[in-house]
């Protein structure tokens, strides 16, 4: 791919010739895209396809894959995404997966752990897109993957139709319906789910496979593929990373939060200090509950407590004055000097809030910069506990919060998964009382959020960002949301601005 | 029969390696027609030697390198291991990591111990022509697999000496399978659980009960791993003496463990022969030359000639693979 700057030039084609680069609505990824794009659009086409895949990440866990509820909960969700927002037709929407799919390939290559879950997720989309292709337009898709399946005549299918139908999964139900679709023969190594399950009818080497379970087979072949194509992207990535453009892009789109940033000014001053205590136990996420009951056990927290202690009430609407005041207060009882804390302490929190220093007013943190970043040591109570804490010590503080054996039990399973986000939505579900917490958990904020929503009962709008999270441009910049300051703003992540804080505060 | 005593193996075996091992016949097996470049060299082989030494990744230049060292050694058991990437006895001075195992027979071995919970008359390392009828149903039900089902063509069955038989499938893509596929396969085969649950009822319980007693036993492990090792045809149990014979499929019905020639009972065939025949023998004839007619006077010939019928068959496919590789060729 070649990427000029700043300059949207887009090969223009013709009709025909456009159905003929995207012949299917699915696609294997065997070539990669050929065409000039602009840096705004590399950005946000990655954006919008990891905002996919994190969705089918989290259907995949909280459903079972392939029932009615999955699949219409994942066409909808695709909908809602508007993976093909803007786009007016079907060959937008392809060159848009197309090139999608090669940009994520780019940051996902680079390690085991980043690897397995793209090939995961891709796997479950594709396994998603094949299920709703029209039969009649199977074999040609087929046959434009090099996927080398012939379907047997039907003279070779009525000799073996009593066995094929009899080695077969499915109900006698659908057994007649068997008798109408096309059967693959394939040798029988290439179809190693089927045959050792003895789900196939095997016969001299080679597997009769019916229509419905060659999708196994597509999905082995298309992750082979996909794994092989991985760790040739990975050899060449240091040629790709050298493009500086790229480089903080593709380093921070798999721990990119894509979602609202908490950052908005908008419910400022709505807390008072004293409500917090309750809020705690009421609506705050665990990582944050545990925090505060830390901070007030303890009349202290190190460092990173309260970065992200701190910036959580930020977003929940604590003004500058009343975190000075709220910290102080708490440091105080611990027989902490009010002079020591005016010259160390406050200085911190006022850097936070934008009022020192760079005067970058900071976001407070995704569930995934806390997971993946600074994980917690003795004497710390930052993190995830769903993430960081032992499992034995998480179930008693499960115990103590009243969840009940059966979520704890739940719970535990999903943590063992390491789906930490949605044990702590299970979380909300069961401290709440609702079956489905109704939203896809992906910061603290956004569990206050929720939880107050059904509390209080209120329909507060919430500000739908589509921009990705940042910490805002410097001032002179500040209002400007437009392509240079979107770019800018991905450009100088979270990370980067935290290490010059972390600089001057040491533990 | 003739009693075998464990403690003249030496002896023995020396005159075996010397005299009956069908090195020919066996290099012309592992050498596959030398299609493919160090097939041969690159085999691992591994000894049992006396007082119960092991050594591993042993490997050989050729027939004659094979033969001194065997009979240099006098290995009481022989392992046959995987084709590796590099020479096995080599192995040390390859970079770490880039000596592997690339290629090996599909392998299974049955053990009549897997059965110990459906038979009575005897138990552990005992078999007797009772329950010898369990391994010859469980030949006949996985040769018919592996060949109806699975197109393999090549499939050598061999005694192991005392309570089992194992079986080497040697078809050239078969070679190639990986432990994934390796391990597919006995999953397909595999039909027994280790249960003893006698409670069940029903309209299937005869067939049931008839699966549960005859249904084939495998060894997973034995299967799967592309770099195992598994005793060689034509090596001596060092227990029984018996000789690992090839078993002709098409016969298995008749073939008797109890009749297999022990290595004490082959060499006093010779033995007598030797006397019979006379001291007329050439001091300039080659020890080949006699071993190929020595064997053949002994009870070793029969399962020498089913171990060469399918070498035959081993041949006709190679040269049948050849000429339609070059057909595409020309025609291109």
């Amino acid at each position: 791919m070649q990427f000029s700057g700043g300059n949207r030039r887009r090969l223009r084609l013709g009709g025909d010739q456009r159905n003929a680069c995207y012949p299917h609505s699915l696609q294997f990824y065997l070539e990669p895209p050929s065409e000039n794009i602009s840096l705004i659009e590399f950005e946000s086409l990655a954006i919008d396809r990891v905002k996919l895949l994190k969705t089918v990440e989290n259907l995949g866990v909280s459903h079972v894959k392939g029932t009615e509820q999955y699949q219409s909960k994942l066409e909808a969700e695709i909908r809602r995404l508007k993976f093909s927002f803007r786009v007016k037709n079907e060959y937008e929407r392809r060159r848009r997966d197309h090139i999608s799919h090669f940009i994520l390939r780019l940051a996902y290559c680079q390690s085991e752990d980043l690897r397995r879950w793209f090939i995961q997720q891709e796997m479950d989309l594709l396994r998603f897109r094949f299920s709703i292709l029209p039969k009649d337009k199977i074999q040609s898709f087929l046959k434009d993957s090099h996927l080398h399946f012939e379907a047997i005549s039907y003279e070779e299918r009525s000799l073996r139709e009593h066995e094929i139908i009899a080695s077969s999964t499915s109900s006698s139900a659908s057994k007649s319906e068997l008798e109408l679709e096309s059967v693959y023969k394939i040798p029988f190594a290439d179809a190693l789910d089927l045959f050792r399950g003895r789900k196939v009818y095997l016969e001299d080497g080679f597997a009769y496979v019916p229509l419905k379970d060659i999708v196994a087979i597509v999905l082995n072949e298309f992750r082979a593929k996909l794994s092989k194509a991985l760790a040739l992207t990975a050899r060449s990535l240091p040629a790709v990373q050298s493009d500086e453009r790229l480089q903080p892009l593709l380093n921070h789109l798999s721990h990119s939060y894509t979602g609202q940033d908490y950052s908005t000014q908008g419910n400022a001053g709505k807390i008072s200090l004293d409500q917090i205590d309750s809020l705690s136990t009421k609506s705050f996420p665990p990582c944050m509950r545990q925090l505060h009951k830390a901070l007030r056990e303890n009349h202290h927290l190190r460092h990173g407590g309260r970065m992200q202690y701190g910036l959580f009430l930020k977003g929940i609407g604590l003004t500058l004055e009343q975190a000075l005041q709220f910290w102080k207060q708490e440091f105080i009882r611990g027989k902490m000097d009010p002079d020591k804390f005016d010259k160390g302490y406050s200085y911190n929190i006022r850097h936070s809030f934008g009022k020192e220093g760079k005067r970058t007013d900071y976001t407070p943190f995704s569930c995934m910069k806390i997971i993946l970043t600074n994980p917690p040591g003795q004497g710390d109570y930052h993190g995830c506990p769903f993430r960081h804490s032992d499992p034995e010590l998480l179930k008693q503080k499960l115990q103590s919060y009243k969840i009940s054996p059966d979520g704890i039990s739940q719970i535990l399973d999903l943590v063992k998964g390491t789906h930490y986000q949605v044990a702590c939505q299970k979380y909300f579900e069961m401290t709440h009382n609702v079956d489905d917490c109704g939203f896809s958990l992906s910061h603290p904020n956004q569990f206050f959020f929720e939880s107050q929503r059904i509390l209080t009962g209120s329909k507060d709008i919430r500000k739908e960002s589509i921009q990705p999270e940042a910490p805002q441009p410097k001032p002179s910049v500040q209002k400007n949301k437009d392509a240079s300051s979107a770019l800018a703003s991905l450009n100088s992540s979270l990370e980067v601005d935290m290490e010059g804080l972390e600089d001057y505060f040491n533990e | 029969m003739e009693t075998f005593d464990p403690a003249e193996l030496p002896e023995l075996l020396k005159l075996y390696y010397r005299r009956l091992f069908p090195y020919a016949q066996y290099y012309r097996w592992l050498n596959y027609g030398g299609v493919t470049k160090n097939y041969f060299q690159h085999r691992e082989f591994s000894f049992t030697l006396k007082d119960d030494i092991y050594i591993r990744y042993q490997s050989f230049n050729n027939q004659s390198d094979l033969e001194k060292e065997m009979q240099k050694m006098n290995p009481y058991k022989i392992d046959i291991g995987a084709v590796y990437s590099h020479r096995p006895n080599q192995h040390n001075t390859v970079k770490l990591g880039a000596f592997q195992a690339q290629e090996k027979e599909l392998v299974f071995d049955i053990d009549m111990t897997d059965y110990d919970d459906v038979r009575r008359c005897c138990s552990s390392a005992d078999i007797c022509s009772k329950c010898w009828t369990l391994m010859t149903m469980a030949i006949r039900i996985i040769d018919r697999a592996l060949k109806e089902d699975f197109g393999f063509k090549h499939r050598l069955w061999v005694y192991s000496g005392r309570r089992g038989v194992h079986c080497w499938v040697c078809d050239e893509s078969v070679r190639k399978l990986s432990s994934a596929v390796r391990s597919g396969i006995v999953e397909y085969l595999s039909l027994v659980k280790d249960n003893t649950k006698n409670d069940k009822c029903g309209p299937w319980l005869e067939w049931e009960i008839m699966l549960q007693y005859c249904f084939p036993r495998l060894d997973i492990n034995v299967s799967k791993g592309i770099n195992h090792l598994l005793k060689s045809p034509f090596s001596v149990h060092p227990k029984t003496g018996r000789i690992s014979v090839p078993i002709d499929v098409q016969k298995v019905d008749q073939f008797d463990p109890f009749t297999v020639p022990t290595i004490s009972s082959i060499c006093r065939e010779l033995d007598t022969i030797s006397t019979n025949e006379g001291k007329e023998r050439n001091e300039a004839e080659s020890d080949i030359k006699h071993r190929t007619r020595d064997y053949k006077k002994t009870s070793l010939a029969p399962y020498i000639k089913v171990f060469e019928q399918f070498l035959e068959n081993l041949d006709k496919s190679r040269k049948g693979e050849l000429l339609k590789k070059s057909d595409l060729q020309k025609d291109f």
